[in-house]
């Protein structure tokens, strides 16, 4: 029975050196914390943020997403990095897809959050990490199952002619929150396609700016090839910020000019 | 039953390439999905699925297929998931009856419906209209992703479409005579059989029983004027599409009460301005909770269905306040 024992003790030492070394390693060795264990977690750390940046795995930044994706040409995802306080930008991105950035965006005013849809080429952890006035990077994800192709596969759009003539087209509509403030949903006709199915190039929006009525900016997005197709948004605007009326105005990486007045 | 067609060409190579390797495989391990043809009425078998989704342990057997023996010959609705149930199903046939298969009925364009086609004679096999067009369009797609879904139980299976177009109404085949009901809502074109002679209803994937229902082609105000048609026919027993077979119109009142459910709740979301993760963040109610495959169910719904919700709410027709 000694040798159990003894196993046992030492068993239990080294559980205690892992929690305690746990926290520490969590800010200076990220490589080796991935919550999501990616293997993928490493190249991230170098292609999404700045050398020397300090990166940190933070579950105030959530994301939400279906576990397993049935769709992968529309794949729901949520940020919410309310919880942080203030945030000067937000990255989305997936480890294992083609195309790794999702979204950028600022909330200028409006709420650290964001609702919008994806294309996944496979399973992957989507994260998002939140920039704070210090300069440090909160990341936040989830794992998506899906069986993919999202990304490989052409528009819907591309082989109709019906956006051409609809293109960039916005519909919306704005909702009061029970919790104060404002919520805006809208939704633009844009084919996107990712440049990766054979023969058809990328096409998709690059910059999108929601501003109030009198032009103050609340939401900058940039978007990347991952976004879905007739993209939705859903912003949400704090009590302090909501005004008479909003707009929203932005291009795609051809040029075409999105513009719409957004009515309450 | 359909989930969407996604494949990329290193799955498509893939498959090409597994094929091959699991017909060779097929002949060393007999796979057998232990179909047990039920009596049900005079001349009538049932061969109840699996209330599941697909998925490699079951092969893709979670469908309702059935036969009718009339004197004339072998009626079939429904062909299965597989090359290698449909030609289980006419061994199970052949073991009842020596009659031939006359007719293979096919109720929908949904892949547990008619991928076991290829085991019959081409002239048996007949549809509606749109159920044809649907099975030439997506039924490559349809069997391709069901390859992913079930694995080797697929091999060798290829779609192969109806060449004979139905029209609703009376066919009489031997001693049997049939109704034809031309319907929708589930997909394109549902088709329900109703035998006069012995009072049963094969209501197809209009009706499902004790397992939530699937929506990838779904419009719900049709579906449910279907289900309100399907109660009035009179029968005296039912035969889901999906799950146990009933003699009342529970599984009718129970599949549309999930229909009006989902519609009342992805309208109302829709109108109070909820993202998507928001509505899937929403749990069925406790009455619905006996549905076999339910969260799994009204996620995929979520997603195939809500876009359209949304839509309508956003855009400046919708009627608002």
């Amino acid at each position: 029975m000694k040798i159990p024992a003894i196993a046992a003790v030492l068993l239990a030492c080294a559980c205690s050196l892992g929690q305690a070394a746990a926290p520490a390693e969590r800010r200076t060795d990220p490589l080796r914390s991935d919550p999501l264990d990616s293997p993928r977690w490493a190249d991230m750390r170098k292609e999404m943020f700045p050398a020397g940046a300090r990166v940190v795995f933070d579950e105030r930044v959530r994301v939400t997403a279906p576990l397993t994706a049935e769709n992968a040409m529309n794949v729901p995802v949520s940020v919410d990095a309310g919880a942080l306080g203030e945030v000067q930008e937000i990255l989305v991105f997936a480890d294992f897809n083609p195309i790794v950035r999702i979204v950028r965006f600022e909330p200028a005013g409006a709420y650290p959050g964001l609702g919008f849809r994806i294309k996944l080429q496979q399973s992957t952890p989507v994260r998002a990490a939140a920039r704070t006035a210090d300069g440090s990077w909160h990341v936040g994800g989830a794992w998506v199952n899906t069986a993919g192709g999202g990304c490989t596969l052409p528009s819907t759009g591309s082989s109709s002619p019906e956006w051409q003539k609809r293109l960039g087209e916005v519909s919306s509509r704005v909702w009061e929150r029970k919790e104060g403030g404002e919520r805006v949903r809208l939704r633009i006709i844009h084919p996107i396609d990712t440049g990766l199915a054979a023969g058809i190039p990328a096409f998709f929006l690059q910059d999108l700016l929601l501003a109030d009525s009198t032009g103050r900016p609340l939401m900058r997005i940039e978007g990347f090839e991952p976004i879905a197709e007739n993209p939705v948004f859903t912003v949400d605007i704090p009590a302090g910020r909501t005004a008479a009326g909003y707009r929203v105005s932005g291009r795609d990486n051809n040029g075409n000019a999105i513009s719409a007045v957004i009515e309450k | 039953m359909k989930r969407l067609p996604i494949a990329t060409l290193a799955t498509r190579s893939l498959i090409a390439a597994f094929t091959l390797g699991w017909t060779l495989l097929l002949s060393a391990v007999d796979r057998d999905y232990g179909l047990s043809p039920v009596k049900i009425a005079e001349d009538t078998w049932v061969l109840t699925g699996r209330s599941e989704d697909f998925s490699f342990s079951n092969g893709g057997n979670i469908v309702n297929t059935a036969f009718i023996v009339t004197r004339d010959g072998v009626v079939v609705i429904d062909s299965g998931p597989s090359r290698l149930y449909g030609e289980q199903l006419r061994r199970s046939i052949a073991r009842l009856t020596d009659k031939p298969v006359r007719l293979v009925l096919n109720t929908h364009h949904h892949p547990d419906h008619f991928l076991g086609n290829q085991a019959f004679p081409a002239g048996t096999l007949a549809a509606l209209p749109a159920t044809i067009n649907g099975i030439h369009d997506e039924g490559g797609s349809l069997n391709e992703n069901m390859y992913r879904l079930a694995g080797d139980w697929m091999a060798g299976t290829d779609p192969v479409t109806p060449g004979r177009a139905l029209a609703a109404g009376p066919l009489e085949i031997g001693d049997h005579r049939f109704e034809l009901i031309a319907l929708d809502g589930h997909t394109d074109a549902d088709l329900a059989v109703l035998d006069r002679s012995t009072g049963v209803l094969f209501a197809g994937d209009l009706v499902f029983n004790d397992r939530a229902p699937t929506t990838p082609h779904a419009r719900l105000p049709r579906w449910q004027a279907a289900l309100d048609q399907l109660e009035k026919t009179g029968f005296r027993t039912l035969v889901p599409g999906h799950g146990p077979v009933a003699s009342d119109a529970g599984p009718i009142r129970q599949t549309r009460a999930w229909l009006a459910w989902l519609d009342q709740t992805l309208r109302r979301a829709a109108d109070d301005g909820f993202d998507m993760t928001e509505v899937l963040a929403i749990t069925p109610p406790a009455e619905f909770r006996r549905l076999a495959v339910v969260e799994a169910e009204y996620r995929r719904s979520v997603g195939q269905l809500y876009p359209a919700y949304e839509q309508r709410a956003l855009s400046k027709e919708a009627g608002r306040p």
